[in-house]
């Protein structure tokens, strides 16, 4: 094994949490630090195989250009698509106060 | 390092560009033209009620898959040969991921190091001289949803108790076009900036691929902006200054920004590399507020799309069929209605030399229809503060009003009731002209007697014109249009009212 | 006199066919038999009582109306909690869309109701079908039906544990690392993961968009053929979906039946038979026994190695983890399902973060994390692209190995059914149990386990499974050689399930 990777602290997790949009516990944090460790060792041998010239596979099957035609097919009756959300509001999804800017 | 408040340089524009080269780069959003999404069948119609557009696919149910549309694919291709790029033989959609509320899947799809068009350019003429804009990529990705936000004074994110979203535009097929960075402009920076956009909306729009509506979101521009000080090589740290929704914006927007990196390069400050506002009442650009964390956006490659392969013949054919480019058009124009450098050069500033073109061609002369859209319609939009192509009128019917006046069936004033008619109802000319009856009155008997009862109504100014003051004859003139609502062709309503006073001129 | 649940599905298709039972007694049958028994099991999330009466009255309508009848009509199925059923509680195993009733049917939903089968609801499963023994379903585990204190597998573990337990004759499961093939092999039961695209994957809730894998579950390797005949073939509403048409999987079930492998090449897997430890002895004896058995019927035994292999679990447990922390970024308590702290104090970032950690399991965080970080800028090449090239490597393998052979054969897992609880704390010793099924996984391929003997080493005689791998597209080799081996193993040791000595419920 070629693990040359520095252990995960406690911090990197929360930072990995934070952009995973997870609030995870302390008691959490400390359980994953440890277990995701393992796991990214156990996985670290994937680095073992040189490969730089050897191409990456996406799909076992290879395709290209499937495209469907520029025609319009009816929409959900939009009763079906509020029904399942949480909040609805003038046929709108309700959302609590959003902090971040708008991208 | 120090930053010194007592330091008082001036900052004007005109003495922040001797002392600053500004570079900037632009990156504009095009929403295309489909009638269908990027990805699912639903309808890109605007305006539609909230929710109505959406499926499995824009809503990021759970399960449902995005298949691409070709039409966006060749429409993509399309821009991408009208701005000299190569067509890529391969490439792939990659997966943007951050959350927002109005992105369904919390992902976007789009495309990372394998754009399908990259490495063109765009050349665009300011004061006589020819810059070229390199284009770095043009890229496919789809659009998102739209928040409203609610509760707070301003109807904007910050302070809103909450917000609402509605999926309709999420997935509209959109191309991001990146220039690459434009240096040299010096002082014309701003002038550059907006005659790229105006150029590339023309192409678009000749394109056919997109409405390229501004005000309606359908074409986007975010600004770079950076300074270095004159003579030093190193660009300096650039803003990216988004919401800039106008042509106007776009070169507000960069005057304003050069001059307030200036501000702070002068005190000794540092440029912070961020994205700002542009606020379209005080034409200033706003800091957003700062993200806690620096954006990760872990692009990969979309594993539920397979690559784009272009035919080459496909891409030949696309090419073949691409219509005659505005630069090309204007060129053509220019000699075919004998203008000068100057008058196109004033019709390219106005935005209208498409406008004008394609009136000529629906039939109206080059003069009239120069008059019109430099005169009258810019006059109109001017006061509703948009670009005079985006009134709601279209060449064909400026045309068709220019021919009634040449036919000598319309004035010039009734011409002007016929336009406003049509942007205020955007019915059709004919339509306009039948329904408010608008027609120049040529029975002289009619005439006549409004002749006679606006001077039995004006005696003194009837005596003066007796008395041999003819000028004062426009007030009566004007008393009998008043009557006839506009409807009389003037020079004969002068003739007449001179006849019945017993004057020659 | 055989009682109506215990049939298989190519007999109960023909007895409704010919008017001997009506499909209203054979769902009701089975209705029964899941009252019966489901409570000990609990294979089933949702049973729809009223919905499968409906569907097999209308076979029933059909058939007296003198209307031709799919192979399958009137056949009840149990459909893995995964896949989206229009007007049908949908939760992936999962708190997060609890409740959530989808408007909109799968593919493979829409195929199986086409063709007259009667779905009987909705099976459990581990959350998002990560985990390999259905414990970590967000509702309860499921228990195998040979010992009712051992997991069935996973992930698709209530699919098999009700076709094992004769609560249905049929199920769909999901693979995408093993997911069909590791609990048909611990509940003695033939399930088959087709190649990537031959079933189309719209509707079913995506873990690893370039793995998952729809496919079937039956007692025997016929009616798993009918079903997969079913359910495969191109769907423009996929774009991953292969396509052209499949092979004739049926006819190859069939042929196979017949039970000759004279001129089959069939290769061993040097990598996958437990040469460096880690495999259960009983479960490498039956293993042993059936390439024994395959070379009775006239195959040709080869051993191959596939050095690459050895990568899969470190491919897998990169590609599946990055693929998922995307996929699953759509929870978030927004459009559907579960919402957690909108009660004014927090902000909508608070609102997703909180819903997606009380709606999610450890599993799933866990490897929402791993995917977040092999994601991550700096670590993308030397994970998830580096992993990719890694699938190169393993398909590489399988095609010099095809070159030379027909078929790969390997246990389908290196141990049998284990005890509810005995792995959870340890996620590696979870991940283990995936280790044969991976590369063919990673590679795409076809592979179908089918039951080749049982094991006593930890107890009570459990179930093996034979996997058998084929080269993309070419599913019908899988069925062939499993029906084969099927027929021989069947004539020498009786039906496999006629040997479960729980639940009371085969003679």
């Amino acid at each position: 094994m070629s693990d040359e990777r520095p252990t995960l602290t406690r911090d990197e997790v929360a930072h990995l949490a934070q952009l995973a949009r997870l609030a995870v516990t302390d008691d959490e944090l400390d359980l994953f630090a440890g277990q995701l460790d393992v796991i990214l060792g156990a996985v670290a041998r994937i680095g073992d195989v040189a490969a730089a010239d050897i191409p990456p596979t996406s799909h076992a099957v290879p395709l290209q250009n499937v495209f469907r035609a520029d025609e319009v097919r009816p929409s959900l009756p939009r009763e079906d698509v509020l029904a399942g959300a949480p909040a609805v509001e003038d046929s709108r999804f309700r959302v609590p106060q959003i902090l971040g800017e708008e991208e | 390092m120090t930053v010194r408040d007592d330091v008082q340089l001036d900052l004007s524009y005109d003495s922040v560009v001797r002392r600053f080269a500004p570079v900037i780069g632009l990156e504009t959003h095009v929403e295309l033209g489909t009638v269908s999404k990027m990805f699912c069948g639903c309808s890109t119609e605007f305006g539609a009620e909230p929710n109505t557009h959406t499926c499995p696919v824009c809503l990021g149910l759970p399960g449902a898959l995005p298949v691409v549309n070709a039409k966006a694919i060749e429409y993509t291709i399309r821009i991408g040969l009208a701005l000299n790029c190569s067509i890529a033989e391969w490439c792939r959609f990659a997966r943007k991921n951050y959350f927002y509320p109005d992105m369904p899947k919390n992902f976007q799809i789009s495309q990372y190091d394998e754009p399908l068009c990259v490495d063109g350019h765009l050349d665009v003429v300011v004061e006589g001289q020819t810059y070229r804009v390199g284009i770095e990529r043009v890229h496919m990705e789809e659009d998102t949803g739209k928040n409203t936000h609610v509760g707070g004074a301003t109807g904007r994110i910050h302070g809103a108790e909450y917000s609402l979203v509605d999926f309709n535009r999420a997935g509209i097929p959109l191309i991001e076009i990146v220039t690459k960075p434009v240096e040299g402009t010096g002082p014309l920076a701003p002038e550059v900036a907006k005659a790229y956009v105006t150029e590339l909306r023309d192409i678009l729009r000749s394109l056919g691929v997109s409405d390229v509506k501004m005000e309606q979101g359908s074409l986007r521009c975010d600004v770079n902006t950076s300074l270095s000080p004159i003579g030093v090589s190193e660009w300096g740290t650039r803003t990216e200054t988004k919401n800039v929704n106008s042509l106007r914006s776009v070169e507000r927007a960069v005057r304003s920004e050069i001059i307030r990196q200036a501000a702070i390069l002068d005190r000794g400050g540092k440029i912070k590399q961020e994205t700002r506002h542009f606020q379209e009442t005080t034409g200033e650009t706003r800091s957003g507020r700062s993200k806690e964390e620096a954006t990760d956006y872990r692009y990969f490659p979309e594993p539920d799309l397979v690559p784009v392969a272009p035919a080459r013949d496909w891409v030949a054919e696309i090419r073949a069929s691409l219509p005659e480019l505005p630069a090309a058009r204007r060129t053509r124009l220019k000699s075919e209605l004998g203008l000068s450098t100057e008058d196109l050069q004033q019709m390219v500033n106005a935005g209208v030399v498409e406008a004008v073109g394609e009136t000529v061609q629906a039939g109206a002369s080059a003069t009239e229809a120069r008059n019109w859209w430099m005169g009258y319609l810019a006059e109109q939009a001017n006061s509703r503060e948009v670009e005079p192509t985006s009134l709601p009128i279209t060449p064909a019917q400026v045309a068709r009003v220019i021919l009634l006046v040449a036919d000598g069936k319309l004035s010039t004033a009734l011409a002007r009731q016929a336009v406003d008619g049509v942007l205020q109802t955007g019915k059709d000319v004919d339509a306009i002209v039948a329904e408010r009856g608008l027609a120049v009155v040529s029975d002289t008997s009619e005439l006549t007697r409004a002749a006679d009862e606006a001077i039995a109504a004006n005696p003194d100014v009837a005596d003066k014109v007796r008395g041999g003051k003819v000028a004062a004859v426009g007030a009566l003139v004007g008393a009998v249009m008043k009557a006839t609502r506009g409807q009389a062709d003037a020079p004969a309503v002068r003739q007449i009212l001179l006849q019945q006073l017993g004057v020659s001129e | 006199m055989t009682q109506l649940h215990e049939l298989d599905a190519a007999s109960t298709a023909a007895a409704i066919a010919s008017g001997e039972v009506s499909a209203i007694e054979v769902t009701q049958a089975h209705l029964d038999r899941i009252t019966a028994v489901d409570g000990d099991v609990r294979a089933f999330l949702h049973v729809d009582t009223e919905g499968a009466l409906a569907a097999a009255n209308a076979v029933d309508e059909q058939r007296s109306a003198g209307a031709a009848l799919g192979p399958l009509a009137g056949v009840p199925l149990a459909m893995k909690d995964v896949v989206v059923t229009k007007g049908l509680p949908t939760t992936s195993g999962s708190k997060i869309l609890e409740g959530w009733v989808p408007p909109y049917d799968a593919t493979v939903t829409r195929r199986v109701l086409d063709a007259g089968i009667v779905m009987l609801g909705k099976t459990n499963m581990d959350e998002f079908a990560m985990g390999s023994s259905t414990e970590n379903s967000a509702y309860h585990p499921t228990h195998n039906p040979w010992d009712l204190s051992r997991v069935p597998g996973g992930s698709s573990g209530g699919s098999a544990a009700a076709v094992a337990a004769f609560e249905a004759p049929l199920s769909i499961g999901t693979d995408t690392g093993g997911s069909i093939r590791q609990p048909a092999a611990v509940t003695g039961i033939v399930g088959h993961k087709p190649t990537y695209g031959a079933v189309s994957r719209y509707g079913l809730i995506a873990f690893s968009s370039s793995l998952d894998q729809a496919g079937p579950f039956g007692r025997t390797v016929l009616d798993a053929a009918l079903l997969h005949e079913v359910i495969a073939g191109p769907d423009p509403l996929d774009s991953t979906s292969i396509p052209q048409p499949g092979p004739d999987v049926v006819a190859a079930a069939r042929q196979g039946a017949r039970g000759d492998l004279a001129g089959v090449r069939v290769g061993v897997v040097r990598e996958l038979t437990g040469a460096g430890g880690g495999y259960q002895q009983g479960v490498l004896d039956c293993f042993r026994a059936a390439v024994d058995t395959l070379a009775g019927l006239g195959a040709e035994i080869v051993e191959v190695s596939c050095p690459n292999f050895d990568y899969a679990l470190a491919a897998y447990y990169l590609i599946a983890p990055s693929e998922c922390s995307s996929n699953l970024a759509r929870f978030d308590g927004v459009r559907y399902g579960l919402r957690v702290g909108d009660d004014g104090s927090h902000s909508l970032e608070e609102v997703m973060s909180l819903t997606r950690e009380q709606g999610f399991g450890a599993e799933v965080k866990r490897r929402i994390m791993i995917g977040t970080y092999a994601l991550s800028s700096g670590y993308y090449d030397a994970y998830y692209g580096q992993a990719q090239k890694v699938r190169t490597l393993i398909a590489r393998d399988f095609a010099a190995a095809f070159t030379a052979v027909d078929v790969l054969v390997s246990p389908t897992s290196p141990f049998v059914a284990f005890g509810i609880g005995e792995r959870v704390a340890d996620p590696m010793a979870m991940y283990v149990n995936d280790l044969c099924t991976l590369p063919a996984s990673l590679a795409g391929t076809p592979a179908i386990s089918v039951p080749c003997g049982l094991s006593d080493e930890t107890g009570p005689a459990l179930p093996v499974g034979l996997q058998i791998m084929a080269p993309a597209m070419a599913d019908d080799r899988c069925y062939r050689v499993g029906a084969a081996f099927e027929a021989a193993y069947t004539a020498a040791n009786g039906f496999i399930l006629k040997q479960i000595s729980q639940l009371g419920a085969v003679r």
